[in-house]
């Protein structure tokens, strides 16, 4: 078990909804994105598969590179690959952009 | 029916078992009707997951939604199979007791609020033990009280199947639906392979799990009350008649001595099929004593 915590002060347009989406399975994880009180993002990250940080930050830069939101993200993660957690984040922005 | 009229009739569905908890709850309410509580940003989570190095989820597996269902005020309690296999710990039994309660203290109160759950469940969550254990119990004790006021619908939809201590919660429910796809048992193929050798159990065997647990046997034998096809709004529609029926005469887990004659009379010095339990506890059979029992 890994706590990740990540900072975004850039991403700092305000947002009003907030959305939840993803299932804690195997290869899967869940999203919970909600506007931050601080005005900039960040992002804390709660995973079963030890060692993978750097993956993280990769994913989360390339992430908040498009996305400018001021949000709280939290993650549950249970082995999400890159891949998925791209397209997890992707799906939260949905919501909460509809 | 030709191959013309069945392939479109099965695309355009919109299938139940692939909706997650939250969705099949929704599926089932009136639109705009419902309200979660203890939802995900209320981040209740098991405590004692991250101490075994496994992932909690911000819900611990457990949707309730409260609403109203064709206009009755209904409370939705569904199991998230992704998560755990859909397990009973202390907090996601802690939401179901609740939610259960709070339905039976506004039925008593006049307004008259059925249950309905979506169980997709292996049973207790070994990892939080006996307090997955003393939740089956308080769960059970919860609907054993809304039961004299207002109907408890269980679905079983697949594809995790109700086992373990959640069967028994199925078991005391007033109608159970299921499709075809679903499984109903006390013990899982594994565990019983596991207890009692590969002789007894075949827990590779895919036909003889579901000739044994799957939803057209329960049916057939009379231990669940319909066999639906994997469609969301014919399982609306089904739990929409369970609850315009209202509460039955007489609950299954009531009919002990029905059942106790059953078993009594079963020659377990052979092999017993699938197909002749079917025959022998027949579904007629055991409404028309029902009938006769009121």
């Amino acid at each position: 078990m890994e706590q990740l915590k990540f900072d975004y002060p850039s991403a700092n347009r305000r947002v009003s909804k907030k959305a939840h989406v993803g299932v804690v399975g195997s290869g899967d994880m869940e999203v919970l994105m909600e506007p931050a009180e601080t005005g900039s993002a960040h992002v804390s990250i709660q995973t079963s598969v030890n060692g993978f940080g750097s993956s993280w930050k990769a994913v989360l830069d390339r992430f908040f590179a498009r996305f400018d939101g001021a949000v709280r993200i939290h993650i549950n993660d249970a082995g999400a690959t890159p891949g998925s957690v791209m397209l997890r984040l992707e799906q939260a922005v949905e919501v909460i952009e509809q | 029916m030709s191959i013309a009229t069945v392939i479109p009739a099965f695309v355009t569905r919109e299938s139940f078992i692939e909706l997650e908890a939250r969705e099949r709850a929704q599926a089932l309410m009136d639109p705009g009707s419902w309200r979660e509580l203890v939802g995900p940003f209320d981040r209740i989570e098991s405590p004692w997951l991250p101490m075994q190095s496994i992932a909690p989820q911000s819900d611990d597996g457990c949707v309730v939604l409260k609403g109203t269902i064709a206009g009755q005020s209904s409370v939705v309690i569904a199991l998230e199979g992704g998560f755990q296999a859909g397990s009973i710990g202390e907090v996601s039994g802690a939401k179901m007791t609740a939610a259960l309660d709070l339905a039976t203290r506004d039925s008593q109160n006049g307004k008259k609020t059925a249950a309905v759950l979506l169980l997709e469940t292996g049973g207790v969550r070994l990892q939080e033990a006996n307090l997955g254990l003393a939740a089956i119990s308080e769960v059970m004790a919860s609907i054993f009280a809304l039961r004299q006021y207002a109907p408890i619908i269980t679905v079983i939809a697949g594809t995790v199947g109700c086992f373990g201590g959640m069967s028994l919660v199925a078991g005391i429910s007033s109608y159970i639906l299921m499709t075809r796809e679903a499984r109903l048992g006390l013990n899982g193929a594994e565990v019983i392979e596991q207890e009692s050798g590969i002789e007894e159990f075949d827990s590779s065997d895919r036909a003889l799990i579901w000739a044994i647990f799957g939803g057209e046997q329960r049916v057939g034998m009379g231990v669940a009350d319909e066999l639906l096809q994997d469609d969301a709004k014919e399982i609306a529609a089904a739990v929409q008649r369970c609850l315009k029926a209202g509460l039955p005469a007489v609950h299954r887990s009531q009919q002990i001595d029905l059942y106790r004659d059953r078993i009594a009379a079963l020659d377990t010095s052979q092999q017993i099929e699938p197909l002749t339990l079917r025959k022998r506890w027949d579904s007629k059979q055991a409404k028309a004593k029902e009938g006769s029992a009121r």
